[in-house]
């Protein structure tokens, strides 16, 4: 069997099948890099789970999960300024969390260099929102690049800390979701291992550290000026290259959109010449003055928003070019990803009959959505059906972000609004306002509550607001693949102190807490109940461990597992356990009759209460 | 150029999250890899949970460049439950003429569950199959110990009726030497190879 830990640790150079998040382990290995931190998120997880295949006491780097991606950014910052070579990684959104943080990082002299790994996520596969993050790019003064493929974000990676240490700079590596889950024969180079390297470095001489008044107008003409030689190394640099095929059009692109657009390409009889920004951060404005000159018509074929776009037609204005330049021309255009379907419309439309447009027609065939689930045995799911049942149809229930979030969907709607991690009790205060007689529930998850969440919990005792929160505690960060978190009792490096969410709350002083194993739905449903009638802020922990990470240990270390339970003839087709407890485990069959799918039920037994003629049986 | 005359051969598969999709994908593209064609591709799973869609691409040949498929260029899809193999036919993945091999697994998708929406036949597949010119292959075997191995029952067919060109028995066993070891690579490897035999004789 081919091991990871192997691959990424062999001294010699090779080539290996793998995805960009692997890809990019392997150049952190081999570009030096000491310190790494994180906080979960898709596009993302895989880049930790890669780093974790080596055991921490042979790991050349140290890695975290921090509490979210602010401190994660500013533990990488504090390495980097010590002399130790970093970088931090985490999905779009992590961004907004960091930014505080972030904007500040060109300003500083980063002596040992840093890179900023972001996965962005276009079409919002895994992420609330598809934002553009080369707009924090441009706010802060950063470079980015921009890989297309696997092969790219090795390559680009090792680049990046290069110039970053050269010029002590961040540098953005700007991955988005399907170059990160892009998988190729990747080739990679040697590994020399450096002697461990314990020395402080941090010296305010290399500083100024502290933007104060006027000293941060000095640093900020320093990151200009740094910003500007970078312009310069980025005019010659290869990640910025032409695709020449001897045309009068030309087609500026970059990331995966360049990928759709060569697939359309082949199927051009005239294909129009691209030019191909690997660096998208300062724009090289002598190579794309000259590509205009060269070109009678150029399209800028940019995912998402206008960022190129926008600093094409000026750099055009300013030195009086006269190619027609071709940008988006639709809403649709700042929508979804540029995938290869996408890209033939687009381009059909710019220049028609040069490529067929689209080759879907309306479909004639019908098929029921599949939403994501809970899976079987979920506490989550035994806390929803409980809580449903101590709520009336007025009140209002708050969402956060977690597998707990499916609780907004059918058939529980428990959760009407959703803004992003940690918000729920802010919201939930604010509806709780002028407002006499819907009561308000938030749910919020372990992960999501010290990640985001403390800040309004603080807030809604400090200014007495009257609402419940749900803590749905599973001792893990399970949407995003089971990681740590600091209520787990473990980390990266093993056992780890546990902070507990309980005492947490007590000594905020969160006058009202209750705590219950969600399985055990009456209780629960009682304790809802007390904590509606709490005047003041009340807190329910409904705890219950992730069953899918607890089967799948069960599953490494026993033989035989519980039994999947079985419906028994006292069944009289009430279909509770179908349509409102709603395991997937329960299918109907054509007769109307329910069945138990083997294949999913673990044999929590977590169903039987809810089954009002108790048909649901233990199989033995 | 006529897109019939690249060098190029789509594969896209799906199912719901827990079939073990990412294992039968990775097998395919180590097994391509191991008959020296070109290969690439991408999974995309927006949320990880069991009970969700789980798609993959997979792309053969040098004139490829996106990992991911556009609408009606697969020339095969593989499914590992019966909803998402008529989920294939409708969103058009495959190319007139394409072939569609899925495992007959049912895993009721919501609709069904809560009574909306009646769970769909084998018949209404073929159906679908033939209105869009598609040839279907129904994979299923009664005496199966344990559902985490219909993706290699799956994969044995694909290599016995030799589905993705160039890539032979030899190559698969290889992709799957790569992956698993001990026992689970003796169980897998003994279940590809009956499986295969099983097909062989069938034919
Ligand atoms: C700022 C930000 N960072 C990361 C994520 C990705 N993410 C989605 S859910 C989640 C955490 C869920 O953990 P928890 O709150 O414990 O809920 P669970 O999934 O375990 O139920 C994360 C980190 C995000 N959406 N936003």
């Amino acid at each position: 069997m081919k091991r990871l830990e192997e691959m990424l640790l062999t001294r010699e150079a090779g080539s290996e099948i793998m995805i960009g998040n692997t890809a990019v382990v392997r150049a952190m290995i081999e570009s030096g890099v000491k310190v790494v931190t994180s906080y979960p998120g898709s596009p993302t997880p895989e880049i930790a789970q890669a780093i974790m295949s080596v055991p921490a006491d042979r790991n050349p780097l140290h890695f975290q999960f921090s509490v979210n991606e602010k401190v994660a950014t500013e533990v990488a910052f504090g390495a980097s300024i010590n002399g130790h070579l970093s970088c931090v990684f985490f999905k779009s959104v992590g961004l907004n969390v960091a930014s505080d943080t972030f904007v500040q990082l060109s300003l500083m002299e980063l002596i040992g260099g840093m890179v900023v790994m972001i996965g962005d996520d276009p079409g919002a596969n895994s992420s609330q929102n598809e934002q553009d993050n080369r707009h924090y790019a441009l706010m802060s003064y950063t470079p980015v690049f921009e890989p297309s493929t696997p092969q790219e974000a090795y390559a680009m990676f090792k680049e990046a800390t290069r110039i970053s240490k050269e010029m002590k700079m961040p540098i953005i590596l700007r991955l988005t979701t399907h170059v990160c889950h892009a998988k190729e024969r990747v080739a990679f180079g040697t590994w020399s291992p450096e002697e461990t390297d314990s020395k402080s470095r941090f010296d305010v001489d290399n500083g100024p550290y502290i933007p104060i008044t006027s000293v941060s107008l000095k640093m900020k003409r320093r990151a200009l000026e740094k910003l500007e030689s970078f312009r310069d190394y980025s005019e010659d640099s290869a990640l910025n290259r032409i695709v020449d095929n001897h045309s009068n059009k030309g087609i500026i692109s970059s990331g995966t959109a360049f990928l759709s657009l060569m697939d359309c390409v082949l199927e051009m009889d005239e294909k129009p010449d691209i030019l191909k920004l690997g660096i998208t951060n300062p724009l090289p404005k002598e190579l794309i003055e000259s590509f205009l000159r060269n070109h009678s018509e150029v399209k800028v074929l940019e995912e998402l928003d206008q960022v190129i776009e926008q600093q094409v037609k000026s750099l055009a204005y300013d030195r009086r070019t006269k190619t027609r330049i071709i940008g988006k021309e639709h809403i649709d255009d700042f929508i979804g990803e540029y995938l290869p379907d996408k890209v033939r419309e687009i381009i059909s439309r710019t220049w028609p009959g040069t490529v067929e447009p689209s080759h879907e027609a309306p479909s004639s065939v019908e098929i029921p959505a599949r939403p994501a689930q809970m899976c079987p045995g979920c506490g989550h799911r035994s806390a929803f059906f409980a809580v449903k049942s101590a709520l009336k149809k007025i009140d209002i229930t708050v969402a956060d972000i977690g597998c707990y979030t499916l609780g907004a969907f059918e058939p529980y709607n428990l959760g009407q609004v959703l803004l992003c991690m940690g918000h729920c009790s802010g919201t939930g205060s604010g509806l709780s306002l002028f407002n006499d007689e819907r009561r308000v529930v938030a749910f919020i998850g372990d992960s999501t509550l010290f990640h985001a969440g403390l800040p309004g919990i603080i807030n809604a005792v400090y200014n007495n607001h009257k609402m419940t929160l749900i803590v749905m505690e599973n001792g893990t960060t399970a949407m995003t693949g089971h990681q740590d978190h600091p209520g787990s009792g473990s980390s990266v490096r093993g056992p780890a102190t546990k902070i507990s969410i309980r005492k947490l709350l007590d000594a905020l002083g969160v006058a009202f807490i209750k705590e219950v194993d969600t399985y055990q739905q009456t209780k629960l449903k009682k304790l809802v109940e007390d904590a509606l009638g709490f005047d003041g802020f009340s807190v329910v922990i409904a705890r219950h461990p992730c069953m899918l990470k607890f089967t799948r240990e069960q599953r490494r270390k026993l033989k035989t597992m519980p039994k999947p339970v079985r419906v028994g003839s006292k069944c009289d087709r009430r279909y509770v356990c179908v349509k409102r407890f709603a395991c997937p485990t329960f299918q109907r069959g054509e007769d109307g009759s329910v069945w138990v799918q083997e294949d999913l039920c673990i044999g929590d037994r977590s169903c039987m209460q809810t089954c009002p003629v108790d048909a649901i049986i233990p199989s033995e | 150029m006529s897109s019939s005359r690249l060098d190029r051969f789509d594969i896209y598969i799906n199912g719901v999250g827990g079939q073990g999709i990412g294992m039968l994908s990775e097998l395919i593209v180590r097994a391509i890899d191991h008959s020296g064609q070109v290969v690439r591709g991408a999974d995309t799973h927006g949320l990880a949970q069991r009970g969700g869609m789980v798609v993959s691409h997979i792309r053969k040949g040098k004139d490829t460049y996106s990992p991911l498929i556009g609408k009606k260029n697969a020339q095969l899809a593989v499914s590992l439950e019966r909803h998402e193999a008529m989920r294939a036919i409708a969103e058009q993945q495959l190319e007139e003429g394409g072939v569609l091999i899925y495992y007959d697994a049912v895993w009721q998708p919501l609709g069904v569950r809560l009574g909306n929406t009646p769970q769909l036949s084998n018949n209404d597949l073929e159906d679908a199959a033939e209105r869009c010119n598609l040839m279907l292959i129904r994979v299923f075997q009664e005496d199966l110990p344990d559902a985490r191995m219909q993706n290699v029952i799956l994969l044995a067919e694909i290599a016995a009726r030799v589905l993705v060109p160039g890539v032979s028995l030899e190559h698969y066993e290889r992709a799957m030497e790569d992956l698993m070891e001990g026992a689970l690579l003796e169980r897998n490897s003994k279940l590809f190879r009956s499986h295969v035999r099983r097909q062989s004789g069938d034919n």
